[in-house]
């Protein structure tokens, strides 16, 4: 091994320093929330809560579990995430082969058409009323249809497809496989990779997404619980925030006193937050190659 | 063998035989993948787009697109003249350049220490910590800063009381002075990590033997970090860099929308995605709206082909 010079060791400890800071501030904010979300509510009003919970308690997520109106935010995150997730994945990837046949008159006409449109766009308030226009407004189908195909998850499966060895697709059709039957029974059982990372992808954006949500539904039953949880912590009074809940939950919340809206809130967050928790390995372990392909291969 | 050559003949003659309309409905399994994902992309792209012109018209909801009159300039003129104007685009330029001047070195600074790192234990895990709050929902990010901040108790709050600095807490989103640096912290926070991950792809790429010779001609570390690994990932940098101006008037949303929820923050939050949303959807003013962010679009454009033209200069363009 090489000398270091004094200068070198400064360095070092400065960049070591510097990225442990950084790492902390990271995980604390995370970390607190998680002790307030098993304090209890009262006790942490009182301040001094950080690394770990001083008074420990599970009522904030009782709270949770017995809120019909947050039960039923989550399943419907739940529901558009997979629902949302598999029929992107699947239209997107029948898109994507065709678009890679050689034969397919008009491909380079069609390549165009999608590469505009990551170029270009509406813009918010003409995509509003396009979709208040199609009565798209109010149903759950306004996560699944305006996403079905992404032309970004399309190079992606364009570029893996194209790889692909050519000679298994020439003798699936020598013995008399049509295209459909190409992509279902040779071309996607090769793409496992590809179709994890993408719908990993896919999955953690349908999950986060709070916005469209908030636009385009009103009825409290069909919102998310990312935009739920908008809504709680843009109420900061208690109160305002006890009649979010339905009867049942007020129940017990009356009989325990102790929650706040903050301990509450944290407590929906981490819900919130646990699936995504849940697939970070996995999405880690994917989205340094996802990344390289999706921002340097164009 | 009969039957191949039987159907071998019929080929031959049939392929060049037929217009294209004919060869085109021959191959309708073919057609059949791309029409669907053609079509909703026209709806969902292309109709917008076109819809864009609802800034020319104004917009009645009952009559719809088709009927209500055209107006030419008019909204835009009272964008120009409005009030608001002035502080949503100053804001707009002064936040999206503060994201530029931060943001975007932040994760090269990030990638060029993490470099530096030889335990590759500590290494995965600062990558593993610093990675994870790019894929939270804003909505998260802004729970967790909202109580980080909070004036009742927040953790920053009772850092600064125990260290003596001040006495009473602070109630850091209500105050004006304060937001652009949440804000931008805030951003910082969420994409350093992944945004790290490019420039350390690139970094691995760079010849070993660069190094070794630098290292024989007796360069420091720290120099080697200015003569050999900024230099040789200055492409990268360049391209993204590119993109970056390109986005430049993208200065935030959702982040904006959810931390500056107080209201007194208007003046220094306001940005023109931002105001859109609230004149469109908020105050149902479509025409407006729709001219405010065709106004921001046709400068994004001509902010990306001036920055493309700078850095074909250099070598580096994107087209």
């Amino acid at each position: 091994m090489h000398r270091l010079t004094a200068g070198d060791r400064t360095m070092t400890i400065v960049i070591y320093a510097l990225l442990s800071l950084l790492t902390f501030t990271t995980f604390y904010p995370f970390w607190n929330a998680l002790v307030i979300s098993f304090n209890a509510g009262q006790d942490t009003a009182m301040g001094g809560v950080t690394f770990w919970p001083r008074a420990f308690t599970l009522e904030n997520y009782d709270i949770i579990f017995k809120d019909n109106r947050l039960l039923g935010a989550f399943g419907i995150s739940v529901a558009k995430t997979v629902v949302g997730t598999v029929a992107s994945i699947l239209a997107t990837a029948v898109f994507s082969y065709g678009m890679t046949l050689p034969g397919l008159i008009g491909r380079k006409y069609y390549m165009i058409f999608c590469m505009l449109t990551l170029y270009f766009g509406g813009g918010l308030i003409p995509t509003y009323l396009l979709i208040r226009d199609l009565h798209l407004m109010n149903t759950f189908l306004v996560y699944i249809v305006p996403v079905l195909i992404n032309v970004w998850n399309m190079i992606i499966f364009r570029t893996f497809f194209k790889g692909l060895p050519e000679g298994l697709q020439e003798a699936a059709k020598i013995d008399g496989a049509g295209n459909w039957g190409t992509l279902f029974r040779i071309v996607l059982p090769l793409s496992g990779p590809v179709i994890a990372t993408l719908s990993l992808f896919t999955a953690v954006t349908q999950w986060n997404e709070w916005f469209y949500a908030s636009i385009y539904i009103e009825n409290v039953r069909l919102l998310p619980i990312q935009t739920i949880l908008r809504q709680i912590l843009n109420s900061n009074i208690v109160t305002e925030n006890v009649s979010a809940l339905d009867a049942g939950a007020q129940a017990a919340l009356g009989k325990m006193q102790k929650v706040t809206s903050k301990s509450l809130s944290m407590a929906v967050m981490m819900v919130a937050t646990l699936p995504i928790v849940c697939v970070y390995p996995f999405v880690q372990r994917h989205f340094v190659k996802g990344v390289l392909v999706g921002s340097l291969k164009e | 063998m009969a039957h191949l050559t039987a159907n071998t003949e019929h080929d031959i003659p049939a392929k060049p035989s037929g217009g294209p309309w004919i060869r085109f409905f021959r191959q309708w399994d073919m057609q059949l993948m791309v029409w669907p994902g053609l079509l909703l992309i026209f709806v969902f792209s292309y109709i917008p787009m076109y819809g864009i012109l609802t800034a020319f018209k104004d917009y009645n909801i009952l009559k719809g697109f088709a009927d209500s009159p055209w107006v030419g300039f008019k909204h835009f003129e009272a964008f120009f003249s409005n009030p608001d104007f002035g502080h949503v685009m100053r804001n707009t330029i002064i936040i999206a350049l503060l994201k530029l001047a931060i943001g975007f070195p932040a994760p090269i600074l990030l990638a060029l220490m993490l470099n530096e790192v030889r335990h590759a234990f500590f290494k995965r895990f600062v990558q593993s910590v610093t990675y994870l709050p790019y894929f939270l929902s804003w909505v998260i990010v802004a729970g967790i800063v909202i109580s980080i901040l909070s004036v009742d108790n927040g953790s920053v709050n009772m850092a600064l009381r125990g260290l003596g600095l001040i006495d009473n807490p602070i109630n850091f989103l209500s105050i004006p002075s304060y937001f652009w640096t949440i804000l931008i912290t805030t951003n910082v926070w969420k994409e350093v990590g992944f945004g790290s991950i490019v420039f350390l792809a690139a970094i691995a790429g760079i010849d070993p033997n660069l190094y070794e010779a630098a290292e024989m001609d007796g360069a420091s570390k720290f120099k080697q970090i200015f003569l050999i690994t900024l230099p040789s990932i200055l492409p990268v940098i360049a391209i993204f860099f590119i993109l970056a101006i390109g986005n430049l008037l993208n200065a935030g949303f959702e982040d904006i929308l959810l931390l500056a929820k107080n209201p007194l923050l208007r003046g220094v939050s306001d940005v023109i995605d931002t105001y859109v949303y609230r004149i469109g959807i908020e105050n149902m003013r479509y025409s407006f709206a729709t001219a405010i962010g065709l106004f921001k679009a046709v400068i994004s454009v001509l902010l990306l082909v001036v920055a493309n033209q700078l850095a074909r200069r250099s070598g580096n363009s994107l087209w």
